[in-house]
């Protein structure tokens, strides 16, 4: 099985492909040079026979056929004689001399060649050689064949043969085992990520993918998928967390609002103040589902599509004059100062929601007769909207946390609120990739950072 | 009214043409969108209720084949999703206001009013005028029984807004909408602030309000005695 899956790895199936092209350039390259020197080797043969036959030919016109017979003799005595073939006959073919017992009975090839078998005993073993020769016919009728056995260059062709086999089977070896070695490794790696996989899909969500520190290529797979995992149980811890909180902090409202249901039915009166009361909590709790829904729905970004170029003064001034009569109520001052012409691209409704929760909770929190600055500038970084109040400000080990849905500090669980405010305005900030920026040492200051637009 | 509701939720169905009779309106009812459709090409209603996801035939689809075929009856969009550009669509497709479930009934009572009424009230006014209470357009002056009432832009487009729909419940969200031009969920009743500012300036020092509070629903400008 393990053997299968080697078999079905992309790497191997790689290797095997590499192996593939790579064999077969080796092959074009032998048989490249097989036929260079083999047909070179042929080459020189024959004209060593062609020179031969010059030579006895001229031999012959000098001094005659003892001339000539005396000079094969010879040259058939000579030791190596380089598998020399020599036949001189009469116009009837009767041998008068050679290495042959008889004219061999083949026709001339193209070329005026002649190819034809050599019968010889070696070591009491009768062998056929192949052997090539040259035809010759001198003044008088004589005939004359010079030609050579080739059983040493068949010998040498069939060594170089033997050794271009060995040599494409080598090749092709060291490649599949090298293919089975890099895709082992190959395979190895990816069986840790597919195993740890498959170990978090049966929900053990905190496992991470071991890396080798190499920063290699795996490494990077490793890191950027354990990443996605953290990002993932980020999600569903804060989805957890989400959830039980709703439950947690709908209870109280949906119990109130029973109660009130039921004091309904037990009175023979309607009592138009329960009713009041109890719509009241429906709609509280409307209000929750609906701030909850918006949010979600921020976060999933689909409304980045409509985002379009915003006066953002014109947002911060609107907001400003919308709130600024509730802080006259509480005998707070609002000190506004909003440059001109400054622009973001972004959400009009949405911005002018985050920056109304802001300036919202700010009266809400700051004391009778204290202030609020309220600022918008544009910076070198990017357009920055500013609220400083006077009220008691966010611990500083809080501030990670007001964001989160549901979460009200201790001192204002008595004020009105869902505490899903400001996780609607982190939201609102995200979507526009602005920095929510939470400081201030007895106030409030928190800051709205848009990044420059591009 | 001539009002014709249509959608799937026989809960809600139910509930809108209760709520619509009970407030002296004649009601006919439609299950789906095709039966919707043949009902609203069939005979002339002052107001359409069309819910945007239906059985057969879809409300955006439904408004398209009604304003091709030439209707031009108002029509009011009830939609479980809240977001502008399925708004956007809705009111692209030739809806004449949107309104996101869950509602309050006051809200659509409200809005299908103001619907109407923007149909009679088509014309170009330069000049409201309210029992005792004169607007005028052109040169933005307020006066109350001949005295000028000093009202600062907003207070203005609040007061103009309400005049135009007198003797109509307007809720705070029509508000936000009809006068600050921004879709949003206000966390306090800031809107009342604005309003009781508004009151005191026109209402203060003289024996009949104008200005009223309608509970449980929003705020109606109104000329006669009530």
């Amino acid at each position: 099985m393990r053997t299968a899956r080697l078999l079905r790895s992309s790497t191997f199936r790689l290797a095997v492909l590499y192996m593939a092209l790579f064999g077969a350039s080796v092959a074009v390259l032998l048989t490249f040079i097989y036929w260079s020197t083999a047909g070179y080797m042929a080459l020189q043969t024959d004209d060593t026979i062609e020179a031969e036959i010059t030579g006895l030919a001229e031999r012959y016109g000098l001094s005659g056929l003892d001339g000539l017979i005396r000079s094969i003799d010879e040259r058939l005595s000579r030791k190596p004689n380089g598998d020399a073939v020599y036949l001189l006959t009469d116009d009837q073919l009767t041998p008068l001399i050679g290495n042959l017992d008889r004219w061999p009975r083949v026709a001339r090839d193209g070329d005026g060649w002649l190819n034809f078998n050599l019968e010889q005993a070696s070591n009491d073993v009768e062998v056929t050689h192949r052997a090539r020769a040259r035809p010759f016919t001198l003044r008088g009728g004589y005939r004359l064949l010079v030609g050579r056995d080739m059983h040493e260059l068949d010998a040498t062709r069939s060594l170089i043969v033997r050794a271009i086999a060995w040599g494409l089977a080598i090749t092709v070896m060291m490649a599949l085992a090298g293919g089975i070695m890099l895709s082992r490794s190959t395979m190895h790696r990816l069986e840790a990520i597919n195993e740890t996989s498959r170990r978090i899909m049966r929900g053990d969500l905190s496992l991470r993918i071991p890396t080798r520190s190499t920063d290699d290529d795996f490494d990077q797979l490793a890191d950027n998928l354990n990443g996605m995992l953290d990002t993932i149980e980020q999600l569903m811890e804060d989805v957890r967390r989400v959830t039980d909180n709703v439950a947690h902090d709908l209870r109280t409202p949906l119990t109130r609002l029973r109660n009130r249901l039921e004091q309904l039915k037990n009175d023979d009166t309607i009592d138009a103040g329960t009713v009041e009361a109890a719509l009241g909590d429906a709609d509280g709790l409307l209000m929750t589902f609906n701030a909850l829904l918006r949010i979600a729905s921020i976060e999933s970004g689909r409304r980045r599509a409509a985002f379009k170029s915003i006066a953002l003064d014109d947002v911060v001034r609107d907001v400003t004059e919308l709130y600024e009569p509730l802080a006259e109520q509480k005998g707070q001052t609002l000190e506004v100062s909003v440059s001109d012409s400054v622009r973001v691209h972004g959400d009009r409704d949405l911005l002018f929601q985050a920056f109304a929760n802001l300036l919202d909770n700010a009266i809400k929190y700051t004391p009778r007769g204290g202030a609020i600055r309220v600022s918008l500038e544009d910076s070198s970084t990017g357009p920055r909207i500013r609220i400083v109040d006077s009220g008691p400000g966010i611990p500083e080990q809080s501030r990670d946390q007001v964001f989160k849905r549901f979460f009200r500090l201790e001192q204002s669980r008595h004020t009105p609120g869902n505490g899903l405010g400001l996780s609607l305005v982190e939201a609102v900030a995200r979507l526009h990739k602005a920095d929510i920026q939470l400081g201030g040492q007895s106030g409030l200051d928190v800051a709205l950072a848009f990044p420059k637009a591009a | 009214m001539r009002i014709l509701v249509i959608e799937d939720d026989k809960e809600t169905l139910d509930y809108l043409v209760k709520g619509l009779v009970e407030s002296g309106h004649t009601v006919d009812r439609a299950g789906d969108g095709k039966e919707g459709l043949f009902f609203a090409l069939e005979s002339n209603y002052d107001v359409l209720v069309v819910d945007r996801m239906l059985p057969a035939l879809d409300g955006l689809s439904l408004i398209q084949a009604l304003r091709s075929s030439g209707k031009t009856t108002p029509v009011l969009i009830l939609s479980a999703l809240g977001e502008v550009d399925d708004r956007v669509a809705g009111l692209h497709a030739g809806g004449d206001d949107y309104l996101v479930k869950p509602f309050a009934f006051s809200e659509l009572l409200a809005r299908l009013e103001a619907l109407t009424r923007r149909r009679e009230a088509g014309t170009a006014d330069t000049s409201l005028k309210v029992g005792d209470l004169e607007l005028d357009l052109l040169s933005r002056a307020v006066r109350r029984a001949g005295r000028m009432i000093r009202l600062q832009p907003r207070e203005f487009s609040l007061l103009e807004f309400l005049m135009r729909h007198v003797n109509q419940v307007v809720t705070r969200t029509m508000l936000l909408e009809g006068v600050w031009n921004y879709h949003f969920d206000p966390q306090t009743n800031v809107i009342d602030v604005h309003v009781s500012r508004l009151r005191s300036k026109i209402d203060r020092g003289f024996d009949r309000p104008l200005l009223h509070t309608v509970r449980g629903a929003g705020y109606m400008l109104s000329g006669e005695a009530s």
